[in-house]
């Protein structure tokens, strides 16, 4: 009982940070109807520059944060610029086959810059453990941030597209672009903030999960990045609620299938759960059906 | 004899090949060509039917498979395992003939799993289906490093996490294959490259082949005409694994050592900027970049480390010179020609 209480909270905090990247990519989706191969990737460069910060320049954890965030938000909104506009009019296949250079291109430059050989993120949050049924069910601080920090996100991603002005914009922009544009909203800004605030998103994701399962590399990105997508997909892409959702469920399945079926195969489980969601209910468990237009 | 177009085309592709593998049997016999470069004859005999075949796919059915490689994995250990038991059971010695049969054992058993995994696929769209055929390549692999082999006898044991079976073992997990017979050869490499072209060419060309083309560039359209959708996806689909699969066995088969990791999804994502350097929907062109593109970071030692990268900056560099109406212009204006690698990018 308590082993499985420990999966379970080890599965919700995994889940917490496959749901805080998972609410990147569904922003970008709903918004710009495209998928963003490389943000698995800027998750990876988020953690790196925390990573540095803290180890090279001795900066503090939260210091180290910020900057990480801010460093993905330039480059979220450097991609965007460089090799998604462009596009936007261009088929959907031709975005994808970009979105997989950029992400094949930041792999290789982390590569480069930083060698293949894995750092040993440092341990740097210590808000204290809470300890539970004497001592046999510890919980760690990282999980502890992780899942306050999740929902603290929530929460706020919830105001800003409900209650602001741009957050309204977004809105508008996802469900039509063209009327969006009518009513005087600059798409391309809309968009270019969408990105902002996903790459930002991807920063804290970068931190919090080398924080939790401490080596870095320059493929460290790619496997959440997609089981990041998958959750996004089960929730319903384009819906935040569903992303977190989706992050939560996916966690604990993983979680709990490594640790009672099979430790190998707990990523083929995760894909299976994708596809089976997808032909059952191709909207995710919180998607809208979409119709198609003739 | 007045012959069609279409077929006077494909002759001349043929005997370009041909006078290909002539020179290069000649370059082997006469000791021009070095060794390095010798070994890499068969892994491009390989990669040219991996991109022909995924262009099939990509280019000529205008879905994004992302799992190609899962295809070819499962080539390469049904390949293996047919082998070792045509070998040990049935006692059959001639290389060729053993070969031969393995490949089509491996083309066999990738169009089975072709089929099992097409028919959910291909019910999807676009982003989804790419997704989709990504994880299906990821729980290919994480499969194949459960499984374990081994020929006891006449007897083949199959077990699933656990490594202890009786007899020789074949495919140990996630260590793969060791000791393979080296059995595969250049000019049944070649083979299969004609085979490949012969194949994908008259498909292409047949009524199939624009029932294909017809639902890639509108669906409904093609619909409404009476076109049978997912079937014809389904068999662009399963012939591409099937020609995967038989790429798989024969690249299997050349090498002495060989494990499920080795086709992860980078590997698909490298046959995949072969068929987009060569020009999506452009048979002749994913030959071109498969065939230079495995033997350059031979020739380019020095550079291996920006390899890459630099398909990396290529692929988004290509993606936006043939989709963006200005850079398009401003490219064709540079460099007059056709624009051959425009003709699938339009697809979704």
């Amino acid at each position: 009982m308590v082993s499985f209480l420990r999966f379970l909270i080890n599965g919700i905090s995994l889940g917490s940070v496959y749901a805080i990247i998972a609410l990147g990519y569904t922003m970008v989706y709903g918004i710009a109807k495209m998928l963003n191969f490389a943000h698995g990737d800027v998750i990876m460069v988020g953690a790196y520059i925390a990573f540095c910060a803290m180890s090279y320049m001795n900066l503090p954890p939260l210091v180290a944060v910020l900057l990480a965030m801010v460093v993905c938000t330039a480059l979220g909104v450097v991609i965007e610029g460089l090799a998604y506009r462009p596009l936007r009019q261009a088929a959907k296949l031709a975005v994808l086959i970009t979105a997989i250079g950029v992400s094949y291109f930041l792999q290789n430059m982390a590569l480069l810059i930083w060698s293949s050989n894995p750092k040993v993120f440092p341990s740097v949050f210590n808000v204290g453990q809470i300890r539970l049924f004497d001592g046999n069910l510890v919980i760690s601080s990282e999980t502890i941030l992780t899942i306050v920090a999740n929902i603290v996100i929530m929460i706020a991603l919830t105001l800003f597209t409900g209650r602001t002005k741009m957050g309204k914009a977004m809105r508008a922009v996802s469900e039509d672009k063209g009327a969006a544009e009518l009513m005087g909203i600059n798409v391309n800004r809309t968009i270019s903030l969408t990105f902002a605030i996903g790459s930002a998103l991807a920063a804290i994701a970068g931190v919090l999960l080398c924080s939790s399962y401490p080596t870095l590399q320059p493929t460290t990105g790619s496997m959440p990045g997609i089981k990041a997508f998958t959750a996004a997909v089960f929730g319903g892409i384009g819906s935040i609620p569903g992303a977190m959702l989706g992050g939560l469920l996916l966690g604990v399945i993983e979680i709990l299938g490594k640790a009672y079926i099979s430790t190998e195969l707990g990523d083929a489980l995760v894909f299976a759960v994708l596809i089976i969601v997808l032909l059952f209910k191709p909207a995710g468990l919180l998607g809208k059906p979409m119709n198609e237009k003739v | 004899m007045k012959l069609k177009k279409s077929t006077v085309n494909n002759l001349i592709s043929f005997g370009i090949v041909i006078i290909a593998f002539i020179i290069c049997q000649t370059m082997i016999s006469t000791g021009v060509m070095k060794r390095s470069l010798r070994g890499q004859m068969i892994p491009i005999c390989v990669y040219i039917v991996m991109a022909v075949s995924l262009n099939l796919v990509v280019g000529i059915s205008g879905e994004l498979s992302l799992g190609h490689a899962g295809f070819m994995s499962i080539g390469v250990f049904s390949g293996i395992i047919a082998s070792a038991w045509l070998k040990g059971a049935l006692g059959l010695e001639n290389e060729l003939i053993r070969l031969i049969l393995s490949m089509i054992v491996g083309g066999a058993f990738a169009g089975v799993f072709g089929a099992l995994i097409g028919i959910p696929v291909l019910r999807l769209r676009g982003d989804y289906l790419a997704i989709v055929t990504l994880a299906f390549g990821e729980i290919i692999r994480n499969v194949l490093n459960c499984l374990y082999f081994s020929l006891d006898g006449r007897h083949l044991h199959v077990s699933f996490n656990n490594p202890s079976i009786p007899g020789t073992i074949l495919v140990n997990g996630p260590n793969g294959a060791k000791d393979v017979d080296k059995i595969a050869t250049f000019p049944v490499g070649f083979v299969l490259i004609l085979f490949t072209l012969f194949v994908v060419l008259n498909l292409i060309n047949s009524r199939s082949g624009r029932a294909i083309m017809a639902a890639r560039d509108n669906r409904i359209a093609a619909e409404a005409m009476g076109i049978n959708v997912t079937k014809y996806k389904m068999m662009a689909f399963v012939t591409a694994a099937v020609l995967a699969g038989m790429a798989g066995a024969l690249y299997g088969m050349s090498m002495a050592t060989v494990t499920a990791a080795k086709f992860k999804f980078d590997t698909s994502i490298l046959v995949l900027v072969f068929v987009v350097l060569g020009g999506i929907g452009n048979i002749w062109g994913s030959i071109i970049a498969a065939a230079l593109l495995t033997v350059l970071p031979e020739l380019l030692r020095a550079f291996a480390d920006y390899r890459m990268l630099i398909y990396a900056i290529v692929l988004i560099l290509v993606m936006l010179i043939t989709n963006n109406p200005t850079m398009r212009a401003l490219f064709t204006k540079l460099v007059p020609r056709r624009g051959a690698g425009q003709k699938g990018g339009e697809a979704l």
